[in-house]
């Protein structure tokens, strides 16, 4: 099959069997209206990466002001606008839908099946996120100014939101109904469209940590938007769930909300742990470590985030019982994600490494990623907790796994893919120069941020004491060089989009996986007449 | 805000102190300091107990990925092997890290029992957060009073103020009026807020506790080496959350008794503050 557009001939078409390749319509309304997983892949991927430079330029303004010691910049109830809304974007409008790209794009091919199962609902999913997002950003230029609570948007203080309150409270919801939109389709797609013979236990891995994450969403959205819909009557109807004064408790929000707020920290770390799974074998010529171990360490995970939600909140009071169930819980996580940690390293032991753009990634997020899951075991013990909590130790912790963890994933699954959906190689050495700007600054913003944490400094401040001058010097100096380093990986995927050498449908020689049997670029419609798995 | 040149110079100095970096001064601190009561001495040996427990493991998985990614690449002529799973690894590698969290979680355990113990306390303090400042009251003594951020702090941390940072003496950790306490007494401590939830952090104690509207919480501590300690507001609390420090003087105690007489005698005895005077002028 091939992906030529037949605009002048569609008379001509015998509309056989398996001839159902016309290739999409043209102009803006292709977009608009597509119901291709492919098309819809590439929207999310491109709205994902136009967030990252609108969750970074925010990240930005914050490590400017954080520069050096007084206010320079901003005033400090901007200050909070931008933490909380950098946080927003950056989770909800940045690196779900980036992963949610990867789904739409690869799962169908991954398990040979035509398409999504729920296409028009996908047409949905996606589509609600821009507006989503652009009512977000426009809370920022109403009165009072944009949501200034934090991204956790905890009561009572989120009660003092000015006009933005109701639109913050929309977004959230408008956000959770495209993901749980999403994650049906998904969980629909992987259970009733494989291909003959692709049974559960052979899907790539990539598939099978979206399956679970799916799942994760579908249990905990709903979750936030009851606890949001709380706020809304509270603030409007005269309800008091979380409203001391007429009987309510403040604290039950915080329970609520990480209840959704743990797992949602998996569910954007487990598509990442996915694509790294498809990855280290490829680059290392051999196949994955221990398989069955792999799924059963992310079943793991995902069961155990709906256990653990309270240790977000070990400084909140809880009872001496609590702490200790939720400081065990935690550190059961150390467990399965060691396995998959240990599983990668001996993927790559003996095997025949090279290292391609995508695997200087994936081997980044294993070195990266351990630091962040050594500083969560560490948080998870609450004595010493007391000391990390709400701190830039806590700030550190979750940059490592969420940046050169879950975005490095991301990235790199970029480069691995690319070549599949454009049809063209990248440019490999602007590639590498990428991974290395990004490696050498990523840990120069935020490893310095752990030794400010232990130091005494809190998070969300936009000013600090003089002793706590020089680290963040360093991380805001680390911040802009990072930033300004995913310019360039702009510029690489324009570069490859528009040309480069031509990719062969491998791609990667020891690449392993359906995706890679069909043509690169990927034709508009595969896999119409099933695959035969063996 | 400092001139361009003493940016420069700090930029400079960052460098040379980087290079310097086992000479670590409190500027160029990197790690968490013990603190002066059994708490936070606790606190810091748990942190250093799994800081080393994670240093070790993770030095050893990295010098295995190490090794592997310079052993094992194809440039050198490497060739994969087949096999993909292995029992016995797969054993050992989820066995050995139970054992690991069972050694730390021991300790642990122990720490946040005894943490959580406010028995035998000679002396309760009530502390409620404000946007932006605490309120102290020694419940029993009569004596209430509010500590907001230091007037020099405050004027030098507007924006633009044309005020140096540095030259200002304990820039944003300093108040108007520290909590005192005497030294080597078990004092218990009540939390809670008047408006949004804050956290009462002092760092050299050891504690961090959110105080929230409609909750008591407790906690103790017992410092015994006099002094003046430091420590901020650790929840977000609205925009100057960044300029509510707490600042508590332990005095000797019979120091202390002076003070709290002298309290209860005269000028600072307060009534129930009425809420609408105490929001904090920031001018921002």
């Amino acid at each position: 099959m091939s992906a030529t557009q037949h605009a002048e001939h569609k008379h001509d078409h015998s509309h056989g069997h398996d001839d159902h390749d016309h290739g999409p319509p043209r102009g803006f309304m292709r977009w608009v209206t597509t119901t291709n997983h492919k098309d819809i892949g590439t929207l999310y991927l491109v709205f994902a990466l136009v967030m990252l430079f609108v969750g970074g330029a925010m990240a930005l303004v914050i490590r400017a002001e954080l520069f050096e010691p007084g206010l320079q910049f901003v005033h400090p109830d901007f200050f909070n606008q931008m933490t909380t809304i950098h946080a927003l974007i950056m989770l909800f409008g940045m690196i779900m839908p980036a992963f949610a790209g990867f789904a739409n794009w690869m799962i169908p091919m991954m398990i040979g099946a035509p398409d999504m199962a729920l296409p028009r609902l996908n047409n949905w999913s996606f589509w609600l996120l821009p507006f989503a997002a652009v009512m977000l950003l426009s809370t920022l230029l109403m009165p009072g100014g944009g949501p200034a609570s934090g991204w956790t948007m905890y009561p009572p203080l989120v009660l003092q939101t000015g006009d933005a309150f109701p639109f913050l409270i929309f977004s959230v919801h408008l956000l959770g109904i495209s993901s749980i939109m999403a994650s049906i389709n998904i969980i629909v797609t992987i259970m009733n469209m494989r291909a003959p013979g692709m049974t559960l236990m052979k899907m790539p891995l990539f598939a099978w940590t979206w399956l679970i994450t799916a799942y994760l969403l579908i249990g905990a959205m709903p979750v936030l938007a009851g606890g949001v819909t709380m706020l809304l009557t509270d603030q409007f109807f005269g309800t008091s769930f979380f409203q001391a004064a007429g009987g309510g408790d403040p604290v039950l929000f915080q329970h609520i909300f990480w209840f959704f707020g743990h797992p949602e920290v998996y569910i954007i770390i487990l598509p990442a742990f996915g694509i790294v799974s498809q990855i280290i074998p490829t680059f290392s010529r051999k196949p994955l470590f221990g398989y069955d171990s792999m799924v059963y360490a992310t079943a793991a995970i995902g069961f155990l985030s709906y256990i653990v939600w309270a240790h977000h909140m070990f400084t909140v009071g809880m009872p001496l019982a609590g702490e200790m169930f939720f400081m065990l819980s935690t550190m059961l996580i150390a467990i399965p994600t060691g396995v998959k940690i240990f599983n990668w390293t001996a993927t790559m032991w003996k095997g025949s490494i090279s290292f391609e753009t995508p695997m200087l990634f994936a081997v980044g997020f294993l070195f990266m990623f351990s630091i962040g899951g050594f500083s969560g075991l560490m948080m998870a013990l609450v004595p010493v907790d007391f000391q990390y909590h709400d701190t830039y130790f806590i700030v550190a912790h979750f940059h490592y796994v969420l940046v050169p963890g879950a975005l490095f994933a991301a990235i790199g699954g970029a480069y691995y893919w690319l070549p599949k959906w454009t049809g063209h190689m990248y440019d490999e050495t602007l590639g590498r120069v990428h991974f290395w700007l990004s490696t050498i600054f990523v840990n120069l913003l935020f490893f310095p941020q752990h030794f400010l944490g232990l130091a005494g400094m809190p998070r969300r401040i936009p000013d600090y004491a003089t002793q706590f001058a020089d680290w963040n010097m360093w991380s805001s100096i680390g911040a802009f060089g990072f930033g300004f380093s995913q310019l360039l990986f702009v510029w690489v995927v324009i570069k490859c989009v528009r040309g480069g050498a031509r990719a062969t449908s491998q791609v990667w020689d020891e690449a392993k996986g359906l995706e890679w049997t069909v043509p690169s670029p990927a034709p508009y419609h595969t896999f119409q007449q099933a695959p035969d798995v063996k | 805000m400092s001139s361009p040149l003493s940016t420069r110079a700090r930029v400079l100095a960052a460098i040379c102190g980087l290079l310097a970096l086992p000479a670590a001064n409190a500027a160029w601190q990197l790690n968490l300091p013990p603190g002066v009561t059994e708490i936070s001495r606790r606190a810091y040996d748990l942190h250093m107990l799994v800081l080393w427990v994670c240093v070790v493991v993770g030095g050893a998985v990295f010098a295995v990925m190490i090794y592997a990614l310079v052993t094992f690449r194809k440039s050198k002529g490497a060739r994969a092997a087949t096999w993909d799973h292995s029992t016995t690894a797969e054993i050992i590698w989820t066995a050995l890290p139970v054992l690991v969290l069972v050694f730390l979680a021991v300790p642990a355990a122990r720490d946040l029992v005894f943490i959580e113990d406010t028995r035998g306390s000679e002396m309760t303090i009530k502390i409620t957060g404000f946007q932006w400042k605490w309120n102290y009251e020694y419940v029993d003594q009569g004596v209430n009073f509010y500590s907001s951020l230091a007037q020099t702090s405050n004027v030098a941390r507007q924006r633009n103020s044309g005020i140096d940072p540095n030259s200002v003496e304990h820039y944003l950790l300093e108040v108007d009026r520290p909590l005192v306490i005497p030294a080597g007494v078990k004092i218990r401590y009540l939390l809670t807020s008047n408006d949004v939830n804050h956290a009462w952090w002092m760092q050299p104690f050891g504690i961090k506790r959110d105080a929230i509207p409609g909750y008591i919480n407790e906690g103790w501590f017992k410092v015994d080496e006099p002094g003046t300690y430091r420590g901020q507001c650790a929840e977000l609390c609205g925009k100057d959350h960044g300029f509510m420090p707490i600042v508590v003087e332990v005095l000797p105690k019979e120091k202390f008794e002076a003070w709290l007489a002298e309290q209860k005698a005269g000028t600072q005895v307060a009534t129930a503050p009425a809420v609408t005077s105490v929001v904090a002028t920031s001018g921002t």
